[in-house]
Order: C-alpha cells, then structure tokens, then sequence
C-alpha cells in the first residue's frame, strides 16, 4: 500500500528525465561559463569598490521598492482580471503581458514619450509642478515596475482563479464584508501565488537594464544599477564585469531565497 | 454568484526563482555559406582590385559608421558582383569582444584605437590598422535650441539636463578629452551606453544639451541641431580599419578596405561628416 | 458581543414556536433549465432536514437563504425582516443576515486556527479582539475540540473540523443556521458520535436552523421535521416517524426501506397502478399508497397456502447482500415489482437466483395504506 502510493509519488516517466536534464544543464551551464572565468583573486577588490557598492545598493532599494509598487497595484489588478466579467478581458490580459514581450529598450522610449519632458503627461507634470521624471531614482523605479509588473499580475491572477472562492462565501456568512473578506481570507489564501510573482517581480526588477538606461539614463548613484554597470564594465574589463555580474548573481540569490523563506513562512504559521 | 466549485487542490506550485543579470553576449551569426562562385565578368567597373572577388565578406563597424557603411556596401556589392557583405553595426567594445569571442569576421572598422587595440592586442588583426576617418564631437541640442545652449561653458550648469556618453565607450573617451582640453568640469544627468541612445534623448527633448559626433548631429535630421565649438578639436577620434587574421574572406577584406579607403568611400564619408585623413 | 453561553432550552414541540422568529421563504429560482420552487416555513427553534436525491435543489435552497444566490422570483424573511424579496427590489447580502452556515467540507480557513477561524464572525461583526477569542474559546469547549485551539485545520481530524465548522457557525449567534450535509465528509465511526453531538448542539440552539442531507438516518437523529425535495419542488413534508411510516415517493420509500405501491381503493380492495389487487387491512377509497417493509414480504418455491392474502408468482430480477440478511427483487408480469428480505440460509434452500421462478406472500395486516 505505502511503497505503491510511493512509486506513484516519484512515478517519473524516464522519457522526461533526458529533456529535463537538457534544460537544466541549459540554465546553468552558462552560469558555469561565468564561473569558470572568474578572476577570484580580485573578488574581494572589486567587491569593495565603493562605485560597486553604490550600484549593488542602488539595485536594491530600487528594487524592493518597485516591488512593492507592482505588489500595491498589480494584486488589486490582478484581482478584477481573475474576478470581473466584461467584455474585453481577453484583450486586456493579452495588453497586459506586452511589457513582457516588448524590448525592453523600446519600454523605455515609450515612457520617455508618456512621461519624459516631452511627453503625454511628463509635459504637464513639468509645467505645473516642475517634476521631471527622466535621470531620476524614481524613473528607476518606473522602468523596474514597468517590465517587472506583468509577472505579478499574471501569477496572482493565477492563484486567484485557482482558489476556492467558497471560503468567500464562508466569509460573507460569519458577516465579514468585501474588504475584510479580501484583506483576512483572499489574500492569504493566495499568498503562495503572490510571494512565488513578487519573487519573480524582484528578479526581474533586479536585472532591468534596457528600459531603465533609455528612460532613467545611467548617473552614478542616481540611477545606475547594477546591470548598467556591468555593461558599461564589459566596454572597458571584461573580467571586472564578470565579477560584477557575479556580484550580482550572488546577492539576487541570497535575497531571494531568504524573501521566499519569510514570505513562505509567514503565509503559513 | 456561484454555487460550488470543487475544492480546490490546496497547493501552489512553488516556483523557485533567481534573478540573474548575464548579459549574453549574442554573436551575430554570420552565415558564410559558400556562394556559388560564379565567375565574375573582368570588365567589372571601377574601385575594385583586379582579382575575382566574391562571397561573403563579414564587416564588423562602430555603429556611428552605420548609414555610410551601409552605403558603401550596396556600392561594393555593386562594382563586385558575386559578393555579400554584411554588416554587424554596434559599438565598438561590443565589436571587440565578439571577435575576442570568435565570430567569423573579415574586416573591423572600430571608432576608437583604444577598441580597434583590444582585438590587434590579442594578435588577431592582420597588419596594422588604417585610420581611415575621424570624426570630431559636436554638441547636439533638440530643434529650437530651448535651453539656450551656445558652447561647451553650458554644460557645467547645474540647472541644465546634460547626456554624455559613457566614459567605457570612444565618444564618452574623447567627451573627457575635451572637457580636459578646456579645464571645464560638465554636469551631465546621465552617462549614455552609446552615441546613438544619447542623440535619442535630445532627438526626444529629454536633455538640453548632449556631445555627440558631428555625423550623428547630420544624420539626425531636423529634429537635432548641431553647435560646432573650437575645443573640439582637442580630441578627435580616429577610426583604425582593419583585415583579420583569420579573415574567412582574405581577398574579399582587403577589397572591402581598399574600397572604403578609395575614392567612392571618401566621396561617402566626407559627406556624412567625416574628417577625412 | 455576548457568549451565548447558556442557550435557552426550547420546548421539544417547535410546530408551536413562535412564528414571529423563525423564516418564511418562498424560494424560485430559475437558473437555466433547472428550476427551485420551495415553500419553507421553519419556526424558531425548530430543526428541519432538506433530504433528497443530488440536484434535487437542496444546496441551492441554502445557498438562497444564506444570501450567496439572489431569489428569481418570491421572497425570504426571517423574523420579520425581508431578506430577499426581487419583485420590490429588496436583497440583504450575506454578511448582512445573521444566517449562518455550516458547508460540506467546512470551510475552515487554512491558514487560521481553530481558535481564530471560530473568532472570525465575531471580529467581522465588531467585537474587539480579546472579547471574540474569549467567546471563541468557550465555544470550542462547548463544542469539546478546546484542546486543538491552536491546531490549523488541516491538523484536525474530519469530526474535530466538524465540530469548529459548527462552532465557527454558531458564535455568531444567527437566527438561522444552514447545514449542508454536514456528516458526509465523516467516516461511518466518528459519524455516530458527531450525528448525537450535532442534535444536541441543535437543540440546544436558539434559532431555526435547515439541514441538507441525503442520509435519512441523520435526518431522522437530528431534525424535528423532514422536507424532501425532488426536482426543485417539494414531495413530502412531515415529521419523521409520519415520513418514515409513510413515503409519498419512490425516493423516499428507498430511503427509508420500504416497498411502495400506488393505487386506487375500494373497501379492503386496493387496484394497483402496475397492476393486480392487494388485500388491505383497513378499507379505503380513493387514490391510496401502500406501503410495506420487505422483511414481510415472503418468498416460496411453490404456491403458498396460509393466510396471506396477498400471493402473486414472478421471478428473481436482483439479489442484493445486506448485514444480515439478502434483499431479493421480484419481478412479475400484471404486478408491481416487489423487494423482499429473506435470510441467506433461505436463499439456499429455496435456490435462489437471478432468473428463478418464485412466489411471494404479505398479509394484509402488514400494510399500511394512506391516501395519495
């Protein structure tokens, strides 16, 4: 009975085994390829450097707070999308997923045309309150939450249909409305799914390069983060960018995995 | 309203993320399929050596050589039929390291000594380098010069939003030189990774001034105005050319090279706003 | 807030109850091809089972008088105040009601404790803190899972769930509580002791309360009245000895075990629809049911001879093992088809088996007869 119910738990076709080691090896072969030609000796120098730091640190407030930007606005839009009908919800989720699928560069271009100097609403935001976005910290921040939102939206929607909306039901009969029945039953129930697309909406906030360079620009600890440092290293250093991007890779893990255990945990217990 | 669902299956998937900036260096394919060597005709007009040439012929250029280089090709393929060229446009450094890398390539035209030595350094290049143009900074402001902008003394306001390019890449090099040569400290709001990204941002009006090359001023069309300054001078970038070593294409390099150093290429890049050697 | 503590102990005859507290709904709803059409009075106090087969409409009822699904048409008030009402524009959401529901698989939420989950409702309707854990806490020793307080859901055993789920339900002190199928989830051994729980809880209740189930047993333990739906309509509705006794459709006449016959009286003389005539105990005219256990029901190899009066010939079209006994179904052209218990030691003898010719005999005295 126990050893049957455990061969159907590990009940692996081994057809699978052969691509999926394929994709593994995909994955993290290149990060190898970086290893490999790591100047170690020089880890601790570079690591030091107080142009790194300010990048490295840059990165991470950005992030976070782009994060928590998407986490503000992406749940609630993710929610009307998993729960409001009407017509054009289609269109909408297909609209919602291009900052995924555009350049991330021509992301760029486009909120310097709605919210540069120049643009749709930059303009006004110049004219009337002298606010200029482009060059900013807080045009990091946009750029991040720009191509980083659709992550979130997209898992939470995910995790909201996937829930059983009978314990909203339960809710409203102990008498708690829509927005108690939101804040203490439906979000924790989908905190698994938000935490896993704020996870990814960290990741990709952190690797952001190409709509940040174009709208935020590249300005020692203003707006350059970490991946426009890396590249602008690799015009010059080759091997200090390569400890860099490894910088890079190392602190995104360590944050990652020590967020996903907090956020694991504290939706659970 | 709804009834029942089946209960849903409590657990999510767990998806494990880690973020990872690798920027992937992509290598340009360029797809060497040999040409049918079609026999060219010996009366092929003028420019061209005397030997056949044909096939492809790969040419990695800086990208502020893209609209004349592109040019020059269609004339080349013109006087040369039976050949390809084609192009890999990017800045210089990029360049570089994708030949370090091993792309298959047959001639360089890099916009500064400093990338072009990266590559003949590594022993790749055959013979030494050609400076075959130069090209010499200008400063760039939107149409209707708005902030008022009249020479490089401008560009240590405070108050004005200043782009130059990034010191890692030749324009943002040869930037520092002339802000040395003038013994003026600029107060730029960003450092732009190449001369096109940083035209694109006073072609948009997001900047009120910029130092660009003079060719990207005069490709930018109505929507950029240039503002020549006498600094200028103290730091014009040469652009080496040269064959590799390794060159799929031998013949078809130094065809190409001896085209762009003759008289149509000249003709083609003075009138893009080259200095000419 | 207060505990309700020590709820008053209501008078075991609830027909009496004021009808001023309880509900009085009339329930249509049209939800495509499937239709509810259900008149419900339920007096303060008094418990009633929604029994009948799957789709019949049990569910949706519950869900109409909880406030999850809007009335198509008629109206629902409880004590007094007009809950649902389409045709003057009148809905009161759930949260609103003070109904509360006990559902199927509970419900609990998963990522709060037993304690929390039963303080929910409390906290919903605005009780501090400290005051909903105290309330919370006595229920949960009411109900006797104090000891799992702490425990998440998951961590509980199906009765332990249960027992939360009713707490949780309870706490808020509704005027009418709705149970869908609330001991279906159980195992057969915590069923018994949480059924006898649960009547106890009930009765110890204030208020109205509904119950679905498809159980008979745990209708019959439990409520003070049976309603039974079949196809969104009611069939039968009375207390359970009258329905047990008494089934007014197949349905119900399964559930509860007997063998059932329609017909039309006249005297001692009983003409059944599917054919042949029944001797009855007691004369009748009219429209009648006849209904009688199969245990009466006996089976012969050859033509009876005793007092029975009732004897037709068919033939074995089913056996079936029970506990103790095997439930044979006969078969016969110009008669009703007819189930009989008979013991295995009985089938051996007699040589039964699908196909085999048999008589059968019931004595009239063992039928009751009442009108359609």
């Amino acid at each position: 009975m126990t050893s049957r119910e455990q061969r159907r738990g590990s009940g692996i076709p081994p057809v699978l085994l052969i691509p999926a080691g394929l994709a593994l090896a995909f994955l993290l072969l290149p990060l190898v390829g970086l290893l490999v030609r790591t100047p170690w000796a020089d880890l601790g120098t570079h690591l030091t450097q107080p142009a790194v730091l300010e990048a490295l640190r840059l990165s991470l407030v950005t992030g976070v707070i782009a994060t928590a930007v998407c986490l503000v606005l992406g749940v609630p839009l993710a929610w009307v999308m998993a729960r409001a009908e009407f017509p054009g919800l289609r269109l909408l989720r297909a609209l919602i997923t291009l900052p995924l699928v555009l350049p991330p560069v021509v992301g760029g271009v486009a909120l310097l045309l709605l919210l540069g100097r120049r643009g749709l609403i930059g303009q006004h935001l110049d004219d009337w309150f002298g606010i200029s976005l482009p060059f900013t910290t807080t045009a990091v921040v946009i750029a991040q939450a720009f191509v980083a939102m659709p992550f979130l939206v997209i898992a939470v929607e995910g995790a909201l249909r996937g829930a059983d909306r009978r314990y909203e039901d339960a809710a409203a009969t102990l008498g708690a409305g829509r927005w108690l029945t939101f804040r203490r039953v439906t979000l924790p129930l989908v905190a698994p799914g938000i935490s896993a697309g704020a996870v990814l909406c960290f990741a990709r906030a952190l690797g952001e390069f190409g709509a940040t360079i174009t709208f935020a620009g590249n300005f020692p600890g203003v707006t350059r983060t970490m991946p426009l440092a890396v590249y602008l290293t690799l015009e010059t250093d080759p091997e200090a960018a390569i400890v860099l991007s490894l910088v890079l890779l190392l602190v995104s893990v360590a944050v990652l995995v020590s967020l996903r255990g907090r956020w694991v945990s504290g939706a659970s217990s | 309203m709804s009834i029942s669902k089946p209960p849903s299956l409590a657990s999510r998937s767990r998806i494990a993320v880690a973020g990872a900036a690798i920027l992937l260096l992509t290598l340009t394919a360029c797809g060497s399929d040999e040409a049918d060597d079609q026999e060219t005709d010996e009366a092929t007009a003028a420019g061209g050596g005397a030997s056949e040439v044909t096939g492809d012929i790969a040419v990695f250029a800086a990208a502020s050589l893209t609209d004349t280089f592109t040019e020059l090709g269609e004339q080349f393929e013109a006087a040369h039929p039976g050949t390809t060229v084609t192009f890999n446009f990017a800045g210089s450094s990029t360049l570089a390291q994708q030949i370090i890398g091993g792309a298959p390539v047959d001639v360089f035209a890099a916009a500064s000594p400093a990338t072009m030595a990266q590559v003949t350094d590594e022993g790749l290049a055959e013979g030494e380098p050609t400076v075959f143009v130069r090209n010499r900074l200008e400063i760039a402001v939107p149409a209707g010069n708005p902030a008022g902008v009249s020479g490089l003394e401008d560009f240590t306001d405070e108050d004005l939003i200043i782009a130059l390019c990034a010191e890692e890449v030749p324009c943002g090099a040869a930037s520092v030189r002339v802000f040395e040569a003038a013994g003026l400290t600029p107060a730029p709001d960003t450092y732009e990774q190449d001369v096109r990204a940083t035209l694109t941002k006073v072609e948009l009006g997001e900047v009120d001034a910029a130092l660009v090359y003079r060719t990207d001023v005069m490709v930018a069309g109505d929507s950029v105005e240039g503002i020549e300054f006498p600094e200028s001078d103290g730091a014009v970038n040469d652009y080496p050319l040269v064959a590799l070593a390794e060159a799929p294409n031998a013949d078809g390099a130094q065809a190409f090279i001896d085209f762009v150093l003759g008289d149509a290429g000249r003709e083609a890049l003075g009138a893009a706003g080259f200095d000419l050697p | 807030m207060t505990a309700s503590g020590s709820a008053p102990t209501q008078p075991r005859d609830r027909r009496d109850a004021a009808a001023g507290g309880g509900v009085a709904a009339q329930l249509r709803i049209s939800r495509g091809e499937f239709h509810v059409d259900v008149d419900l009075e339920v007096p303060q106090g008094q418990v009633v089972a929604l029994l009948g087969p799957n789709g019949a409409g049990k569910t949706t009822v519950l869900h109409a008088l909880a406030g999850l699904l809007r009335l198509t048409d008629g109206s629902i008030g409880l004590a007094g105040r007009v809950l649902d009402d389409p045709a003057h524009r009148r809905f009161v959401p759930a949260e609103q009601r003070h109904v509360g529901m006990v559902f199927q698989d509970y419900l609990l939420f998963p990522h709060l404790s037993a304690l929390d989950n039963v303080a929910f409702g409390l906290r919903a309707r605005g009780a501090g803190r400290g005051a909903a854990r105290a309330t919370a806490t006595r229920w949960l020793e009411r109900v006797g899972v104090l000891e799992h307080a702490d425990s998440r859901p998951r961590q509980l055993s199906g009765g332990q769930a249960q027992r939360v789920a009713l707490a949780r339900a309870l706490a808020t002190e509704p005027g009418l509580l709705l149970l869908d199928e609330p001991l279906a989830a159980l195992d057969a051994a915590t069923r018994l002791e949480v059924r006898a729980d649960l009547a106890r809880h009930l009765r110890e209740f204030g208020g109205s309360a509904v119950l679905v189930t498809h159980d008979p047993l745990d209708a019959m333990v439990i409520a003070d009245r049976i309603i039974v739906l079949e196809q969104g309509r009611v069939v039968q509705d009375g207390l359970p000895a009258e329905v047990a006794r008494a089934p007014r459709t197949d349905y119900v006449a399964r559930l509860v075990g007997l063998n059932l016959l329609r017909g039309a009286g006249t005297g001692p003389m009983v003409a059944l629809e599917a054919g042949g005539v029944l001797h009855v105990a007691d004369p009748v005219d009219g429209p009648v049911l006849v209904a009688f256990p199969p245990t009466s029901v006996t089976l012969h190899r050859r033509h009876p001879e005793g007092s029975a009066r009732n004897v037709w010939q068919g033939t074995i079209a089913g056996l079936e093992q029970h506990a103790h006994t095997v439930r044979a179904q006969v078969a016969a052209p110009g008669h009703p088809a007819v189930l009989a218990d008979v013991t295995p030691s009985a089938v051996a003898e007699l040589d039964l088996a699908v196909g085999a010719p048999v008589w059968l005999s019931f004595k009239a005295t063992d039928t009751h007869v009442y009108p359609a």
